[in-house]
C-alpha cells in the first residue's frame, strides 16, 4: 500500500530536554498505528508535532509528499487534512452537538449548512447520538462527549486521524463505547494514529504497535510478536508492568 | 413628603438631564473600558515579565486610590502642574475609563487564563485559522464568562459618577441639591421626594441593565 505520511528524524527539544530523538516513521495508508509507552515518553508530543501543533527543532513531518512540520504559511489548509481528538475538553461548550460538528466545515470548507448538517446527523446516527444533536457537552456524559469529538473530527474528511488518550479521562464504564466507535473506523479503512494505555483495545485495533521510550522507538512490529514475543526487555518491563500475575 | 417639587415648572426634566450627564459619563468610559480592557488583558495573558509588573502596579495604583482622589488628582491636579486645561467631564472620563480599563482588564485576563488550551488545540486541528479560532471559539466563551463581573463593574461606575458632581459637573445629584435649595422655604420637604426619586432613577437604569444581563446569562445558560 502506499505511504501516506512520513516523519524523518523528527527531533523535539524543550530547551535542553530532548523529548523526541531523531523518530522515524512510515505510515501507509489504511494503516492503524498503535504507540504505547510510559507517561512522559513523547508519545503525545509525537502526535502533536504531527500536525504542527508543536514545533520541530529537526527533521520533518510529510502528508502525501508535501511538507506540513515544520510549515510554512498555510498551517491550517494541513490540518484540514488530520483530524485530531484530544483527552478531554474537545467539544466548544457555546456550542451545540450539531453545531460543534458543522462549525469547521461551514466556515473552514464553505460548505453549504444545510448539506454539512445532513452528513453530520447521519454521523451522529451512526454513533447512535442523533437524539442529543441539540443538546450542549455539558450535558452529555464523558464517552458522548469523546463520540462526538471523533465523529466532528471526520467531519472535515481527515486523510489521517490522530487520537491522543481519547478515553484516558473517561470512567471506565464509558471507555467501551468510545473505543468501538474507532475500531469500526479501523475496518473501514481509516488510517489512524492512536496514543493509547488501553492494551487489549491496541491489539484489537492495531496493524502496527509502536513502543516508546525516552524519545525513541525502541520497538515496533506486528501486535502479534508485540505482545506476545517483546525482543527488547525495556518492552518486557512495560507490558509486565501492565500484568497481576 | 416634598415631591410636589418636582412637578414644578421644569424640575422633572432638570433632574433627567441630570441623569443624563451621568449615563453620557458613564457610557463614554465604559466603552473605552471595553476596548482598553480587552486590549490590556490579551497583552496581560501573553505573561511576559514587563507588561505583567506594569500592568499590576497599574491595577493597585486605580484600586488603592478613593476615585475621589482620583477625580481631584486629574482635574485640579493636572491643570496646574502640567498646565493642560481640560472640562471636568473630560477630566471624570479619563478617571473613568482609568479605573474601568484596570478592572475590565483584570477580568478579561482572568476570562482568557480559565479557556483550556485543548480549546485552542482542537480549533486548529480543525483547521480553523487564528482568526477564525478567535471569534468562533475563545471570544464567545470569553464574553459568556465576563458577563456577570462586566454587569456588576458597569453599574458599579453608573453609580459612582454621582462623585463627579465634586469637581463641578451638574449631574442628577446636583441638580436635585440644587431644586432643594431653591424650594427650601416653599417645600422643606423637598429633600426626601427629590433624594428619592434621585434613587429610583439610578435603580431604574441598573435595574434594566441587570435583567438585560440576566436575560442573557439564562439564554446562554449552556
Amino acid at each position: 500500500m502506499e505511504e501516506i505520511l512520513n516523519i524523518s528524524n523528527l527531533t523535539k527539544r524543550y530547551d535542553d530536554l530532548v523529548v523526541l530523538d531523531h523518530v522515524n516513521l512510515s505510515v501507509k495508508k489504511g494503516e492503524v498505528i498503535v504507540l504505547v509507552g510510559t507517561s512522559g515518553c513523547g508519545k503525545s508530543t509525537f502526535l502533536r508535532c504531527i500536525n504542527a501543533l508543536e514545533k520541530i527543532q529537526e527533521g520533518k513531518v510529510s502528508l502525501d509528499g508535501e511538507v506540513i512540520n515544520p510549515a510554512g504559511g498555510k498551517l491550517n489548509t494541513v490540518r484540514e487534512r488530520i483530524g485530531m481528538v484530544f483527552q478531554s475538553y474537545d467539544l466548544f461548550p457555546h456550542k451545540t452537538v450539531l453545531q460543534n460538528m458543522i462549525l469547521a466545515p461551514v466556515k473552514v470548507k464553505k460548505i453549504n449548512k444545510k448539506e454539512a448538517e445532513k452528513e453530520a446527523l447521519a454521523l451522529l446516527d451512526r454513533v447512535g447520538l442523533l437524539s442529543k444533536k441539540d443538546s450542549y457537552p455539558h450535558q452529555l456524559s464523558g464517552g458522548q462527549k469523546q463520540r462526538v469529538a471523533i465523529v466532528r473530527a471526520l467531519m472535515m474528511h481527515p486523510e489521517v486521524l490522530l487520537l491522543d488518550e481519547i478515553t484516558a479521562a473517561l470512567d471506565p464504564e464509558m471507555v467501551r463505547e468510545v473505543l468501538d466507535v474507532v475500531i469500526s473506523l479501523a475496518r473501514e479503512g481509516r488510517t489512524m494514529i492512536i496514543v493509547t494505555h488501553e492494551l487489549t483495545f491496541a491489539r484489537a485495533v492495531a496493524d502496527r504497535m509502536i513502543f516508546i521510550d525516552g524519545g525513541k522507538i525502541v520497538e515496533e512490529g506486528s501486535p502479534e510478536e508485540f505482545f506476545n514475543h517483546p525482543k527488547t526487555d525495556r518492552l518486557k518491563k512495560f507490558l509486565d508492568s501492565f500484568s497481576y500475575d | 413628603m416634598g415631591f410636589e417639587v418636582l412637578f414644578k415648572g421644569s424640575n422633572m426634566l432638570r433632574l433627567l438631564s441630570g441623569m443624563l450627564v451621568a449615563l453620557r459619563i458613564s457610557l463614554i468610559s465604559v466603552l473605552i473600558s471595553i476596548v482598553f480592557g480587552v486590549a490590556l488583558g490579551s497583552l496581560m495573558s501573553l505573561k511576559k515579565p514587563a507588561i505583567t509588573v506594569a500592568s499590576k502596579i497599574y491595577l493597585e495604583f486605580i484600586r488603592i486610590m478613593p476615585q475621589m482622589v482620583l477625580l481631584f488628582l486629574v482635574y485640579f491636579g493636572t491643570t496646574k502642574a502640567l498646565g493642560i486645561n481640560m472640562s471636568a467631564e473630560t477630566a471624570s472620563i479619563i478617571v473613568f475609563s482609568l479605573w474601568g480599563t484596570a478592572e475590565m482588564s483584570d477580568l478579561v485576563r482572568g476570562a482568557l487564563g480559565g479557556i483550556p488550551a485543548i480549546q485552542y488545540e482542537s480549533s486548529y486541528s480543525l483547521g480553523m485559522t487564528t482568526f477564525q479560532t478567535y471569534v468562533y471559539v475563545i471570544i464567545p466563551q470569553i464574553i459568556r464568562r465576563m458577563l456577570p463581573l462586566s454587569i456588576n463593574l458597569i453599574t458599579r461606575m453608573i453609580k459612582t459618577t454621582s462623585l463627579v458632581m465634586m469637581i463641578g459637573i451638574v449631574e442628577v445629584l446636583k441638580v436635585g441639591q440644587q431644586i432643594i435649595e431653591a424650594n427650601r422655604k416653599s417645600s422643606p420637604n423637598a429633600a426626601f421626594g427629590v433624594y428619592a426619586t434621585v434613587f429610583l432613577l439610578y435603580f431604574v437604569v441598573c435595574y434594566v441593565i441587570s435583567m438585560f444581563s440576566k436575560h442573557l446569562e439564562k439564554k446562554w445558560k449552556n
